[in-house]
């Protein structure tokens, strides 16, 4: 195998869009079939009308690069009588494009996509309060002789600081039509659908005679301001051509507001990202957060938790003996119940970061953090996909098509998923409740918040560390630039921030509906075969045994002389030194496939081995009483902290294996990932569970 | 006088962005012409990155950018 890196300028992967009916050939002109994109700068809100449009719910929030793949659907432009294929892109800043996202969009909007026809037209999507870099690249359309509507979003704002865009004469001057929208209010949807058909059926393009002319160029020499555009290369002289037509534009159609007041978001921004007490305000923002999960959480998840030991017991009593009944409620009730019980927890940890993302405030704590991205050697824009994958590694991963070089691209999803991502909660909190509730760190912080952004922290440092090196050695490369548009703040929007949390959460539960659903079953069944049978287990022990233990030693028996424990027992030597028994081990191994079955296999497992006289004790119980073959107990406080940080570092999710290999094109990478990392996460364990023995813990 | 060197708050004239590169390029692409007034903003911790005020919306770039571009105030 050949590590290659991979060259984003020649590779884009497979979108994952939305599969409709390919329709043949270049530009139909079918009238009731259009095909119809969307263009526009980063964060122009593109995707907010796209899901007003055609009622789907793509991702929405407040920062550059959150669209990185082309979707698709279809818009009702009048009534039923003509449909168009709609296609939501990442925003791009210029058809110039230098990253793999902006390419992507850019061959769409060319019609350079093999599976995707040229569009009939385009809805250029443009920030009415960032007119001037926005109509950059309308223009730019415009030379292409693209058919072009302007759908101005952000008038809201835009008459809130009174800036007067006279829509009329910016319609004249660009000779294009100019729609004002307000999509979550649906107003201007109307006449978009209006004029976008219009211009798809004329196909009219306006005649720009500027950059043609190659005079117009010359004459910009005689503005008073000396000109060293060093090199004074045709590009950019046509860049500077651009931005005088645009400045000329913007004078007529515009009557600017007075610049020398500060906005409220500058306002807010000066507190935020103050130079003292930004990062506090940053780490405290970040401890309320988990602080927050931890306390409102716990109430739901108790409920949640009664429910399913109420829905076995209630399973095991209705339905006969046997061994469907086993696998029903050891099986699939017990460990697809064992996580879903995290479900709250899960919902308030996206509540927070989706309320976060709509801000504004993630771009400014990639300001804030930037120069340890560059003492590192990251990319600036790497921070963006690195918090998003907090919420889980896939979209992180995806996210990096926006950093522009392939190698700090690569660097970047190496270590994407040191982040703990969501899948990782229902390990910590487990462990947490199990041994360290309700104790608390200087009177007030719960120590299981502390113990969580422990946890991240200690994954962001090793991601620190692990780029720093890999960018010294197998992906050297001078440091990358930085520039990167910051957001105004906004007042997070109820719907979108709702959306973004049921969205992820819904693929948390599908998860454990499919995956988890499996890999229970797969693993109950390894837990209860071979079978041994009743009879001669009695037999065997009813002379060592008293009667009433009888049923605990047939079960624990079975788990021993299972596959499960047969296996378990094979794997111990290894795993013994950082302090887990057999039993952890299944859990361990069995978490390669994806990190919650860790608390769906240890629901099992310890379900199948339980005492008879507990009826459906919460797994923390269990975990609490659990005890190894020896007869001591099988967690202390330091066996769960050496788990915990055993997760924070371990390559163990499938998925994530499968996208870093269809991003990088390279198995290689992917299974290097998997890896080095997971050599980390034993030495990591190893170096916790001894460390702490020596120092007296456990 | 390069962006780098002026004081936070002030506003400048952009002379010329100096060096023909991919950065440099995008950078006018995004408005940072000769002819165009910027203002710097803030400087985060440690006074990298730099925060610039250009046509009506901040810019986040670092210092080794802001080196490249020209000023007069
Ligand atoms: N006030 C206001 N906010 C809007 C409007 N349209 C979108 N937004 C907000 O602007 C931000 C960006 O919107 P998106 O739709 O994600 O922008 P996008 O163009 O798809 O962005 P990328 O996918 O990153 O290129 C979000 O916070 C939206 O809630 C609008 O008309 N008015
Ligand atoms: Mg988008």
């Amino acid at each position: 195998m050949k590590f290659k890196i991979p060259n984003s300028r020649f590779q884009i992967p497979n979108s994952g869009s939305v599969v409709v009916d390919t329709i043949e050939g270049q530009r139909t002109t079918d009238n009731r079939h259009f095909t119809i994109a969307l263009a526009g700068n980063p964060n122009a809100g593109k995707t907010t009308l796209f899901n007003v449009l055609t009622g789907m719910r793509q991702k929405v929030a407040n920062y550059p690069g959150v669209t990185v793949e082309r979707k698709e659907g279809f818009w009702q432009l009048n009534g039923s009588e003509n449909t168009a294929r709609l296609i939501d892109l990442p925003g791009l800043y210029s058809l110039d494009a230098t990253s793999l996202d902006e390419q992507i969009a850019r061959d769409v909007l060319l019609g350079k996509v093999a599976d995707s026809p040229k569009p009939n037209a385009l809805i250029a999507v443009v920030d009415a309060t960032n007119l001037e870099r926005n109509l950059y690249l309308v223009i730019q359309l415009l030379e292409f002789k693209i058919p072009v509507v302007i759908a101005l979003t952000m008038v809201d704002t835009a008459e809130k600081q009174s800036l007067e865009i006279d829509t009329d004469k910016l319609s004249h001057l660009l000779q294009i039509p100019v729609v004002r929208v307000k999509a979550t209010q649906k107003q201007g949807i109307e006449e978009l659908a209006k004029k976008v058909l219009q211009a798809a059926k004329t196909e009219a393009t306006p005649n720009f005679v500027w950059l043609s002319n190659a005079d117009f160029i010359n004459n910009t020499d005689e503005d008073d301001i000396h000109l060293s555009l060093s090199d004074n290369t045709a590009a950019n002289k046509k860049i500077f051509a651009r931005y005088n037509f645009i400045s000329d534009v913007y004078q007529e159609a515009v009557k600017p507001k007075d610049t020398l007041e500060r906005s409220v978001s500058e306002k807010i921004d000066h507190i935020l990202t103050h130079k003292f007490f930004g990062l506090a305000i940053l780490i405290g923002i970040l401890l309320l957060v988990f602080q927050t999960i931890f306390s409102w959480a716990n109430l739901p998840m108790d409920l949640l938790d009664k429910g399913f030991g109420a829905l076995g017991d209630f399973a095991r009593a209705e339905m006969p003996e046997g061994i469907l009944t086993d696998l029903l409620v050891d099986g699939v009730i017990t460990g697809v119940g064992g996580v879903v019980v995290f479900l709250p927890q899960i919902l308030l940890l996206f509540l927070f970061l989706s309320i976060l993302e709509d801000t504004g405030y993630m771009a400014r704590a990639a300001f804030l953090l930037d120069k340890l991205m560059s003492r590192v050697g990251l990319h600036g824009k790497a921070f963006l996909p690195l918090l998003s994958s907090f919420a889980c590694a896939i979209p992180g991963i995806m996210a990096t098509r926006t950093i522009e070089n392939p190698k700090d691209r690569l660097a970047t999803i190496m270590i994407a998923p040191f982040m703990s991502c969501s899948a990782r909660l229902p390990v910590y909190t487990l462990m947490i409740a199990a041994f360290f509730a309700g104790q608390t760190v200087f009177g007030f912080l719960s120590l299981g918040a502390v113990l969580i952004l422990a946890m991240y922290a200690l994954g962001i440092m090793v991601a620190v560390i692990v780029a720093f090196i890999l960018k010294r050695t197998i992906l050297k490369s001078p440091t990358p630039p930085f520039v990167m548009e910051l957001p105004p703040y906004r007042l997070p929007n109820f719907r979108t921030v709702f959306q973004n949390m049921f969205i992820r959460a819904g693929l948390f539960l599908k998860r454990a509906g499919t995956v988890i659903l499996a890999i229970s079953i797969i693993l109950w069944a390894l837990t209860a075969f071979p079978r041994i049978s009743h009879q001669s287990s009695v037999i065997s022990y009813q002379s060592a045994t008293p009667e009433n233990d009888e049923q605990q030693t047939t079960d624990s028996e079975q788990l021993k002389n299972s596959y499960a424990g047969k296996f378990g027992h094979i794997i111990e030597p290894v795993i013994e030194p950082l302090g887990f028994d057999w039993k952890i081990g299944v859990a361990l191994i069995a978490s390669f496939a994806a990190r919650e079955v860790l608390v769906s296999t240890l629901s099992i497992i310890y379900n199948v081995g339980k005492e008879e006289t507990e009826e459906s004790a919460s797994l923390i119980n269990a975990v609490r009483d659990a005890k190894k073959d020896d007869g001591t107990k099988a967690w202390t406080p330091l066996t769960a902290l050496t788990l915990m940080v055993f997760f924070v570092l371990a390559m163990q999710c499938m998925s994530t294996v499968a996208v870093v290999r269809r991003e990088t094109n390279s198995w290689a990478w992917a299974l290097f990932m998997v890896g080095y990392m997971t050599g980390l996460a034993y030495l990591a364990a190893f170096l916790t569970y001894q460390g702490g023995r020596l120092l007296g813990f456990g | 006088m390069n962006l780098t060197n002026l004081p936070i708050g002030t506003q400048a004239k952009v002379v010329a962005v100096n060096g023909n590169n991919a950065i440099t390029k995008r950078l006018m692409e995004m408005g940072v012409v000769p002819g165009v007034s910027v203002r710097v903003i803030k400087s985060a911790p440690f006074s990298d990155p730099l925060e610039i005020r250009v046509r009506g919306y901040h810019l986040a770039m670092r210092k080794n950018e802001a080196d490249a571009i020209e000023v007069s105030k």
